[in-house]
């Protein structure tokens, strides 16, 4: 059936308000919580909020240096595993055809991504703090970087799949190898949507907490050790939340203020460097 | 003298559909070999068999022999990144690469060969010059190769596969994505390749093969239909099939 002119005009009206009402929305919770975070937090933020020790229990005063750095580090550690295990299974992936196999890691991988990140910690848990006589950066870090993987592979897959398999055949024509092959040209034109992946993946394990409680664990003092327990912003966050000083849930609010800002930067950065060069 | 090329009982398969059906075709030295026939009759197939290049398709599959001079490219042993060296090819659509400067695309073969610097310089203007872009580009090679137009593309492939001095030249309806005048660049181009190529070259365009290539192989249905000096294809075909295609009764 089709209606007039006038009826159709209305309805696309009608339905073109409702969706933006919906987008509006779901923008309030996301534009509250920033807002929640900044008005709460900013009272913490000062310059030595990020050069200063936790004080001890009951004095006031002290920053979140030891948080940011063990952040760093762990995200350090977690990108040394993640990034190359999840390149070269998106390589692997992507680039070798592997039939029947790949659609079992295809598979296992997406299992991986839906694997609750608690989980992941109990199993390093196991793995490391167990056997290696107790909560440890390394640990914190390989659960962290156990996360990254399938994030990591899923993405670095994607990209390459895009890549014309016009320029594949056009290094083969030459005489490139295989190998020279992905590694001059097919990588290369990917690289922007790789590097956007991994900044992504990133940004999601700065934030992880649950996997982090029993393994890096948190630590009250400077520390950059990796067989020692570590401080993390989440777990910074953490305890000052849930504890019974005014001061320290300001500092939590600050701390969140910290990592919001900086998952903010991540994906910001991320999606320049993806659409630099006009892609 | 370049190399001839000599195509023996060469079949094709993707899957298990067949496209190349028992093809025997020599292919003599510095002269344009032009491969016609309806969409879908096998032509890009059967210059990809030619540089080994069909059989990185997934299910793709060659039986027969190719030989480039004394050699069997399909013999047991024979590695075909090694081949691919000795022969060129330029495709149907540009496909310069993207993340590469003008002068690093006519480059890029040799890079693989490891030339010392001063040599690649030089090889890099040989080759755009033969194919006619150095001077449009000789100002501008540190530009990236995509920003150049679609003709000035297809002639830097031109270039890239003729920086690695190639004994034989495939090209797949090179002039296809280009307008008449570039096309009749690329075609002046071929003349002028021939003196130190084999060149194999795919077309659509009847009146394009007559004008460029010395003999002419009609194929259709997978099938080589006829084959001879152009002159005679074109006037004087033996088979009904190859008169009704050029007198454009179907295809
Ligand atoms: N990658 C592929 N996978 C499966 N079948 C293919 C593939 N490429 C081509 N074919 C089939 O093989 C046959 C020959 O294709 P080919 O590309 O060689 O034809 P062509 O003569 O070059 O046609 P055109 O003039 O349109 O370029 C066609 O029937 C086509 O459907
Ligand atoms: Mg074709």
């Amino acid at each position: 059936m089709l209606h007039s002119y006038p009826f159709r005009k209305l309805l696309n009206r009608a339905v073109t308000v409702l969706m933006l009402l919906a987008v509006v929305l779901a923008l309030i919770p996301l534009f509250s919580i920033l807002w929640h975070t900044f008005e709460r937090g900013w009272p913490a933020i000062s310059p030595t909020f990020f050069t200063h020790l936790p004080k001890p229990v009951g004095e006031t005063g002290g920053g979140i240096a030891n948080a940011l750095a063990g952040t760093g580090l762990l995200i350090l550690l977690a990108s040394s595993i993640g990034v190359p295990f999840g390149l070269l299974v998106g390589i692997y992936l992507a680039e070798f055809n592997p039939g029947g196999l790949g659609t079992v890691v295809r598979f296992l991988n997406d299992v991986l991504t839906g694997i609750p990140s608690i989980v992941t910690g109990m199993f390093v848990y196991s793995l490391l703090v167990l056997t290696m006589g107790g909560f440890s950066a390394l640990a914190g870090g390989v659960a962290l970087g156990l996360i990254m993987i399938p994030t990591v592979t899923r993405s670095t897959e994607e990209m390459l799949k895009m890549v014309p398999t016009s320029l594949r055949e056009a290094s083969l024509a030459l005489g490139a190898t295989k190998t020279q092959t992905i590694l001059r040209v097919v990588l290369p034109a990917a690289i922007p949507g790789i590097l956007t992946g991994i900044m992504l993946a990133v940004a999601r394990v700065a934030g992880e907490t649950a996997p982090l409680l029993f393994t890096a664990f948190g630590n009250r003092f400077w520390s950059l050790r990796l067989d020692q327990p570590i401080a993390a912003l989440p777990l910074q966050i953490f305890t000052y939340a849930i504890s019974p000083y005014r001061d320290w849930q300001t500092q939590a609010w600050g701390a969140a203020l910290v990592l919001v800002t900086l998952v903010l930067v991540l994906n910001i950065v991320a999606r320049l460097v993806f659409h630099r060069d006009g892609r | 003298m370049a190399q001839g090329m000599e195509i023996r009982n060469l079949s094709a398969w993707y899957g298990s559909q067949q496209v190349l059906k028992e093809i025997n075709l020599p292919v003599s030295p510095n002269q344009v070999t032009a491969i016609i026939g309806p969409s879908g009759c096998g032509k890009s197939t059967f210059v990809r068999t030619l540089n080994r290049l069909h059989e990185i398709i997934p299910g793709a599959r060659v039986s027969g022999q190719v030989f480039l001079g004394e050699v069997d490219l399909y013999a047991p042993g024979v590695d075909p990144v090694s081949i691919r060296r000795r022969i060129g090819m330029v495709f149907q659509k540009p496909n310069p690469f993207p993340t590469m400067s003008i002068f690093e695309n006519a480059a890029a073969g040799l890079r693989l060969n490891g030339v010392d610097k001063r040599r690649l310089a030089e090889q890099v203007e040989k080759s755009l010059k033969l194919a006619a872009l150095w001077d449009e580009v000789s100002n501008r090679l540190g530009q990236s190769g995509a920003a150049l137009s679609g003709g000035q593309q297809q002639r830097l492939c031109l270039a890239r596969a003729l920086a690695v001095s190639p004994e034989i030249l495939l090209m797949d309806e090179p002039a296809s994505a280009l307008d008449p005048a570039a096309t009749l660049k690329i075609e002046d181009l071929i003349r002028e390749l021939k003196k130190e190529y084999t060149i194999i070259v795919v077309t659509h365009n009847m009146q394009q093969a007559a004008r460029v290539a010395d003999q002419t192989a009609f194929f259709l249905n997978g099938e080589l239909v006829e084959y001879g000096p152009s002159s005679e294809i074109f006037t004087r075909p033996k088979d009904r099939r190859t008169e009704d295609y050029i007198t454009g009764r179907f295809g």
